[in-house]
């Protein structure tokens, strides 16, 4: 059985999810089970695996159920079951799980194959907020007749354009 | 009234202009790319405060984004409710950013960059809604534009992305590409035999859906439909393409099998009916727009199947978007009652009609 996140490896941890009434299969690879917080260093000991995953399986559990709240926006899953909207791009990660089987259901598949993207670098995010903020400042001088602090910002402006 | 249109590259009508290919049937071409900028809550979800810094983020970089030289910004949300009327006539702004739904009124923050070419729905569902709207049947040249102004302005403004999911959206209908294509077409031959029913089923299994002539919870009008694609995850944009292209010029053959079958079968009661539809355009003293709607669908098919001539599609575009009720204010340049607009949109229409097709028949 290949892993439900990766389609790559094989999966080796199995984890079973209840949300209200719906009983929903997840199949790890132990990569895959690592990132979202799975421990799987006992499924090639002899440890207590039992005890384990019972403790990932309840952890999930609790994490998914209807009041998980996103730590950036505090919306809950209850909130978009109600509104079918998300609060944030975090929520997407705070209700994983559930959003990935609705992503499922929706299209059919959870794995974007489409245009890759990478964001701009931090550099040139903060030369563009210096420069809103010099632009606000510029727009204030002139507005409020400062014309040699308004000359210093052009300047300043000009530079980092 | 406090837009000035004239302000818009070409008042915002181009797309009107019947330049694309197999204009006849589909009126226009649009392509939307929802995108988050990376650090605030969702639209609906975000603060006063916080709409107005995405806003104000998108803003300052505008001038380093090349696909929006030139381009107008225009504070939907500081317009008073006729204006935002106007613009969602023109299909420039959806019905959620005008603050036209009950449910969704106008948000602090909600704006609209236009160029030419472009443009860019601020805090509308999504903080960004990048879209690309043409005449007649033309994706490909629409995604390329709506493609470079993404990268031009992600390039600028980090956008919510996760490796898995794709681009991240408020909705989980967009997830992924965040890219809904849509075609509206006119299909009064399939409607006319009744086979419309079997093409609309057989679009949803291919997984494509279809609209009315706004876009979202509209009805149909006019027998005019938006085709679009249903899902946005798990498929490159081109392939999304690739099948939306295949299935709507499938449509259009059907559609013009099914005038070809009417012209053949039941030729004088058509040429009967689209007659009295251009008599009654031609002649009538008051229009609702409903009846406008359908009786220029009818007029529509008439210079399809080369009935009636000297009538240009772009005339019969223009009339579709001049004819609504925001419009017919704009140029009597004050507001109207229902039964003042029914007589100014007849008295618009017959003088469009006189100049161009005159009395014919």
């Amino acid at each position: 059985m290949l892993c439900d996140s990766c389609k790559e490896r094989d999966a080796v941890v199995h984890l079973t999810q209840i949300v209200e009434s719906a009983v929903t299969q997840l199949h790890l690879c132990e990569k895959c089970a690592a990132e979202k917080g799975v421990e799987t260093t006992a499924s090639t000991s002899a440890g207590p695996l039992a005890g384990l995953l019972q403790s990932a399986q309840q952890q999930m559990l609790g994490g998914q159920g209807d009041a998980a709240r996103c730590a950036f926006c505090s919306s809950t899953l209850r909130d978009f079951r109600a509104s079918g909207r998300l609060g944030c791009a975090h929520c997407y990660g705070a209700f994983e799980i559930s959003l990935r089987e609705l992503l499922r259901r929706v299209h059919g598949n959870s794995r974007h194959a489409g245009r890759r993207y990478e964001p701009p670098r931090a550099e040139l995010l903060e030369r563009d907020s210096t420069l809103g903020e010099l632009r606000d400042r510029l727009r204030r001088a002139i507005e409020s007749e400062q014309f040699e602090l308004a000359a210093d910002l052009r300047d300043r402006i000009r530079v980092l354009e | 009234m406090t837009l000035d249109l004239s302000l818009l590259p070409d008042g915002g009508t181009r797309w009107l202009d019947a330049s694309g290919e197999h204009s006849n049937v589909v009126l226009s071409t649009r392509i939307r790319l929802a995108r988050n900028v990376e650090g605030f809550a969702f639209t609906g979800k975000a603060r006063d405060g916080e709409r107005l810094r995405v806003l104000a983020k998108v803003r300052d970089v505008v001038q380093h984004v090349p696909s929006l030289t030139n381009a107008v910004l225009l504070r939907v949300d500081e317009m008073p409710p006729g204006d935002r009327l106007l613009l969602h006539e023109r299909h420039l702004v959806s019905k959620e950013l005008a603050g036209l739904d009950t449910q969704h009124p106008v948000r602090s923050g909600a704006a609209v960059i236009l160029s030419d070419q472009v443009g860019v729905m601020v805090n509308e569902e999504d903080h960004l809604r990048l879209q690309a709207l043409r005449s007649g049947f033309e994706l490909a040249s629409a995604h390329a534009a709506v493609r470079r102004l993404d990268e031009e302005l992600g390039g600028r403004v980090p956008f919510s992305y996760h490796q898995e999911f794709g681009f991240l959206t408020a909705c989980p209908t967009n997830t992924g590409t965040g890219m809904r294509a849509s075609v509206l077409i006119h299909l009064p031959g399939l409607v006319l035999t009744k086979e419309i029913g079997k093409v609309l089923a057989g679009l949803q299994q291919m997984g494509l859906t279809y609209r009315g002539l706004y876009g979202e919870g509209s009805e149909v009008v006019g027998n005019f439909f938006q085709i679009s694609n249903q899902t946005t995850l798990g498929q490159a944009e081109e392939e999304l393409l690739d099948k939306l292209v295949r299935v709507v010029r499938h449509v259009i053959e059907r559609e013009e099998e099914a005038r070809r079958v009417l012209l053949r079968e039941a030729g004088y009661i058509i040429e009967d009916k689209l007659w009295r539809a251009f008599g009654t355009l031609r002649y009538a003293r008051s229009l609702t727009f409903d009846e406008a709607m359908n009786y220029l669908s009818g007029v529509r098919l008439a210079v399809g199947l080369k009935l009636i001539h000297g009538l240009s599609v772009y005339t019969l575009n223009k009339l579709l978007i001049f004819s609504q009720s925001a419009h017919l204010a704009y140029s009597e340049g004050r507001a109207l009652t229902e039964s003042e607009a029914n007589l100014v949109r007849a008295r618009y229409v017959r003088q469009a009609l006189a100049s161009e097709a005159g009395s014919q028949g």
